[in-house]
């Protein structure tokens, strides 16, 4: 077993479509809220396997997509700084600021670097003690709780010219916040598997109990997603909301504990903004006061005021009102070459999929 | 963002890092949010960590339901 392309059979994948067509009859929407889920989805061509009664709607579960604008200008302002390294993942340079990215940031000589991990970051602080290094704080709890390990190794280290401008959010709130809208009608959530690797399954139980709506946490194999689809299905038919694990390999009903508990040892739950969607209460993570030597926005910078560009529709395409073929950029000034909103930017963007694979 | 992949733990050292391999490639990862694994488990990486470790009964159970199924 290498857990990955013994979850690719063909012959299985068969026999849980034909079930998934012998029990679901009527029309059914599922959103899939992870990203990493969208392109599975896409790359996999499961969308196109299943019966046309079964629509599955893309959710806002990219981290880069709803990172608001005016974040990215506060990281430009403080890569402008004198003697600031700014560290982040590779997927956060092209998002369009108000007026600039950090690739043209770079280009034009701020000391922009991407790291594959926290760690790396921690690292090119220790080499360079002489410098301010900036992490960018972008993900969601599977993410989150790689920066919580980094600040407390920081604090550990004495490693005091690290900092993290924290943008880090939480998955749940946005679900209830989508609800809550009532702008698409879900029959059912695929849930994110390595989310809820950290998070487990009782944060999503209020779904069920609150909205009666079945979830199935899912893994990101062709065979877990449809696995996943049959379970929602099956819950939909016998008139069902639970939470239910299809991941099982991975996740756990009580997550990881370990890592809970770094979150919530480093960060402290705030009210956040989402781009597309708005301000959530209490669905975002900002370095707790006790860390507050770890946090960037003790350095005061000049932000600039929030351009949005013009007719760009991400923020319904995150809430799963549009599809990106009905806003009028899509294709058209908006390609992964030249985007204008962050879902045509990130490669797990609902926008970046359906252009690279529909 | 949130993806994340399966690897073999080949070694573990006492700074609570270890070598990974995944598919032929040997990775160095850190096993701060999961310290409890052995050499041989299955963990699940992700940006340079090792997030959860991989049940390897519950991994076949989804073989177990549909491999001998008629339909």
């Amino acid at each position: 077993m290498r857990y990955v392309d013994e979850y690719r059979n063909r012959e299985i994948a068969q026999k849980i479509l034909r079930q998934i067509k012998n029990i679901s009859k009527r029309k059914i929407n599922l959103m899939e809220v992870c990203g990493t889920h969208t392109v599975a989805i896409f790359r996999n061509g499961i969308r196109k396997m299943l019966p046309s009664n079964i629509n599955l709607i893309s959710g806002p579960g990219c981290p880069v997509c709803v990172t608001p604008i005016s974040y990215i200008d506060e990281i430009i302002a403080l890569s402008k700084k004198d003697d600031f390294i700014i560290t982040t993942f590779g997927d956060m340079m092209r998002v369009p600021g108000s007026t600039s990215t950090l690739e043209k940031e770079k280009a034009d000589g701020a000391d922009i670097r991407i790291v594959y991990s926290t760690l790396d970051a921690l690292k090119i602080a220790q080499n360079n003690s002489s410098k301010e290094v900036v992490f960018m704080g972008v993900g969601f709890e599977t993410t989150s709780p790689t920066i919580a390990s980094a600040v407390l190794k920081a604090q550990k280290e004495k490693i005091n010219n690290f900092s993290v401008l924290s943008i880090a959010k939480i998955i749940p709130p946005a679900m209830k916040a989508i609800l809550a809208a009532k702008e698409v009608n879900i029959d059912g959530f695929i849930c994110p598997g390595h989310v809820s690797a950290i998070i487990g399954s009782q944060p999503y139980k209020f779904i069920t109990t609150q909205y009666k709506i079945p979830c199935t946490i899912c893994g990101f194999e062709p065979l877990d997603i449809l696995q996943s689809i049959h379970m929602l299905i099956k819950q939909i038919e016998d008139n069902r909301a639970e939470v239910e694990i299809q991941y099982e390999r991975v996740v756990k009903p009580d997550g990881n504990k370990i890592a809970l508990n770094k979150i919530n040892k480093v960060f402290k739950v705030i009210d956040s903004d989402w781009r597309g969607i708005g301000n959530i209460p209490l669905s975002g993570l900002e370095i707790n006061d006790k860390y507050e030597q770890f946090n960037a926005r003790k350095y005061e910078v000049e932000i600039e005021e929030t351009k949005v560009p013009r007719g760009c529709r991400c923020g319904e395409v995150l809430r799963g009102v549009i599809t990106p073929p009905e806003c009028p950029l899509y294709r058209g000034i908006c390609t992964p070459e030249n985007p204008q909103g962050a879902c045509m930017v990130s490669t797990e963007g609902t926008c970046a999929a359906y252009f690279k694979y529909n | 963002m949130c993806l994340a992949i399966p690897g073999k733990v080949k070694k573990i050292f006492n700074d609570h890092t270890a070598e990974i391999e995944i598919g032929g490639i040997i990775k160095n990862v850190s096993l701060d949010l999961i310290p409890q694994v052995a050499v041989g488990d299955y963990v699940l990486l992700h940006a340079g960590f090792a997030i959860q470790v991989i049940d390897q009964k519950k991994a076949l159970e989804i073989f177990r339901a549909w491999e001998g199924k008629v339909d």
